[in-house]
């Protein structure tokens, strides 16, 4: 489904966040990506939504080389990922059903498919009572509940989600955790990047690690082991 | 359009520097109307004067008005004959007792017949005074005031010269100036929303669903700015048209506003619009690029 073949990314010579990196995801599947901070995490996860462009390789998504995609339709290869981020990248001038319904608008659905779609993932993540508040009312664990909705609310294939839990306590990480663990069982595959080792060895799911750019260790179930 | 009504701060700073923008183009373009015309007045007051001897035929004189006339170069020619030159003459030194008196004395009229001629153009006058001095008028002609006024000629003509480009030029220099300080404050208004614009690239927003309500807000700056100019615009001519009449009779401000409202309001609008949409455009490509 996912398939990063000798992907390599290089600020510059000082900085290489990626060395030759493959590894493949297959659908349905929820994989961990650990490692310290600056091992290549984020950027693995921002090449895959077409964020950042790699240095040299090929990353393909549904057999497609999103490399070779004209600007024109990354809009809809990120319709069919969708991503969270650390900080939520939440819009603070819209309420929390407005900011998932956002993701919907963009993507030209009417009206009343945003009603209902809003709604019923609202009620997923657990929000409907909060969702005439704007993000500065949320707390943060409920800020990245309506920043997971939104990335659902596509129904994409994947879920990236990059550190979702970094900025959050112990009881809302757990939340969003089992959130995500929730979202995979309905079917959806789920990218986790994160260097929290307790999520990881209580998950018991595949984990591929990085360390200085170069994948260590791929096990399936995976534990968090760091040289 | 709800952004343009939530960021009310920003708006109205945009909307009042674009305002001041629009005021100073506006201003630039009735400042060279003025210098046009100004310059216009400047160059109508020179002529140069043929005169004739008292033998002259009148036939002869009219035979070289009318080729004069012909000539590319002139744009009026007016002949004075020796008898209207007599009542002019008295009057223009009615004061004067001893011309008054000589002129008595003489008792026939000592004045010579004329033409004034008046060219198109300033640099035109020495051309026209070269076919003048032909040996074929030699016989009648005797004297052409340009030789006598050949330095002032000049000299205005040169200074004419000077203002009419360098108007241009500051013009164009302050115009630029003034749409610098619109783009760029555009350009800060679409700063502070560069994470909104990654956000929604990041869902999924085409380019042209992040770039559309930044063109609108563009255009309803444009459009309002351009409003409140002409608000500013049309009572300050009011204000300064009759005083700058009173200075210089022929420049007539009002009435140049009212014989060309609809285009200066055109102007005015499609100035604010495209600065806007420009503006904007450029400004929200650069953040476009994730």
């Amino acid at each position: 489904m996912i398939r990063f073949e000798h992907v390599s990314k290089i600020y510059n010579s000082h900085s290489v966040a990626l060395k030759s990196v493959s590894f493949e995801v297959k659908p349905q599947e929820f994989v961990s990506v650990v490692g310290r901070s600056g091992a290549g995490k984020s950027t693995l996860l921002k090449l895959l939504i077409a964020e950042e462009k790699p240095t040299g390789g090929r990353i393909f998504f549904n057999k497609q080389n999103i490399l070779k995609m004209p600007a024109k339709e990354l809009p809809f290869l990120r319709r069919q990922i969708g991503a969270v981020f650390q900080d939520f990248k939440l819009l603070p001038n819209k309420t929390a059903y407005e900011n998932v319904a956002f993701a919907m608008e963009v993507a030209g659905k009417s009206e009343a498919e945003i009603q209902n779609d809003v709604g019923r993932v609202l009620d997923l993540v657990g929000l409907k009572n909060k969702k005439d508040n704007f993000p500065r009312e949320l707390s943060g664990g409920e800020k990245q509940r309506v920043a997971i909705a939104r990335a659902m609310v596509h129904r994409p294939s994947v879920i990236v989600a990059d550190e979702p839990t970094g900025n959050l306590d112990p009881i809302n990480t757990w939340d969003i955790i089992r959130l995500l663990i929730k979202i995979n069982e309905l079917g959806t595959t789920v990218i986790l990047a994160t260097h929290d080792k307790e999520i990881i060895n209580a998950l018991e799911r595949r984990v591929v690690s990085l360390e200085n750019g170069v994948v260590s260790r791929d096990e399936n179930p995976g534990r968090y082991i760091l040289s | 359009m709800l952004n343009f009504w939530r960021n009310g701060w920003l708006s109205t700073a945009t909307v009042l520097i674009m305002t001041v923008t629009l005021v100073v183009w506006t201003s630039i373009f009735l400042l060279n109307v003025v210098l046009t015309s100004v310059l216009d007045v400047l160059v109508e007051k020179v002529d140069i004067s043929v005169y004739f001897n008292l033998g002259a035929k009148e036939m002869d004189i009219l035979a070289l008005k009318s080729k004069l006339e012909g000539m590319g170069e002139v744009n009026s020619v007016e002949y004075i004959s020796a008898e209207q030159a007599l009542p002019i003459f008295k009057k223009r030194h009615a004061d004067n007792d001893i011309f008054i008196k000589s002129l008595q004395e003489i008792g026939i009229n000592p004045l010579e017949a004329s033409l004034n001629i008046l060219a198109k153009n300033l640099s035109q006058y020495p051309a026209i005074t070269a076919f003048l001095n032909q040996d074929q008028y030699k016989g009648i002609i005797t004297n052409i005031t340009y030789t006598e006024n050949k330095d002032a000629i000049d000299r205005l003509s040169n200074i004419i010269k000077v203002l009419r480009e360098s108007g241009v030029a500051a013009s164009l220099i302050l115009a630029f100036i003034a749409f610098l300080v619109a783009f760029n404050t555009v350009r800060l208004a679409i700063y502070s929303a560069r994470e909104e614009i990654t956000v929604m690239k990041l869902v999924g927003a085409s380019n042209w669903f992040v770039r559309g309500p930044f063109i609108v807000e563009g255009v309803l700056h444009g459009v309002v700015a351009s409003i409140i100019s002409f608000m500013i615009v049309i009572p300050g001519i009011g204000f300064l048209g009759p005083k700058l009449f009173d200075f210089l009779p022929n420049i007539n401000l009002v009435s140049y506003i009212g014989d060309n409202f609809w285009p200066l309001l055109l102007f005015q609008t499609l100035g604010g619009i495209i600065l806007g949409v420009f503006s904007s455009w450029v400004a929200v490509r650069k953040y476009l690029k994730v």
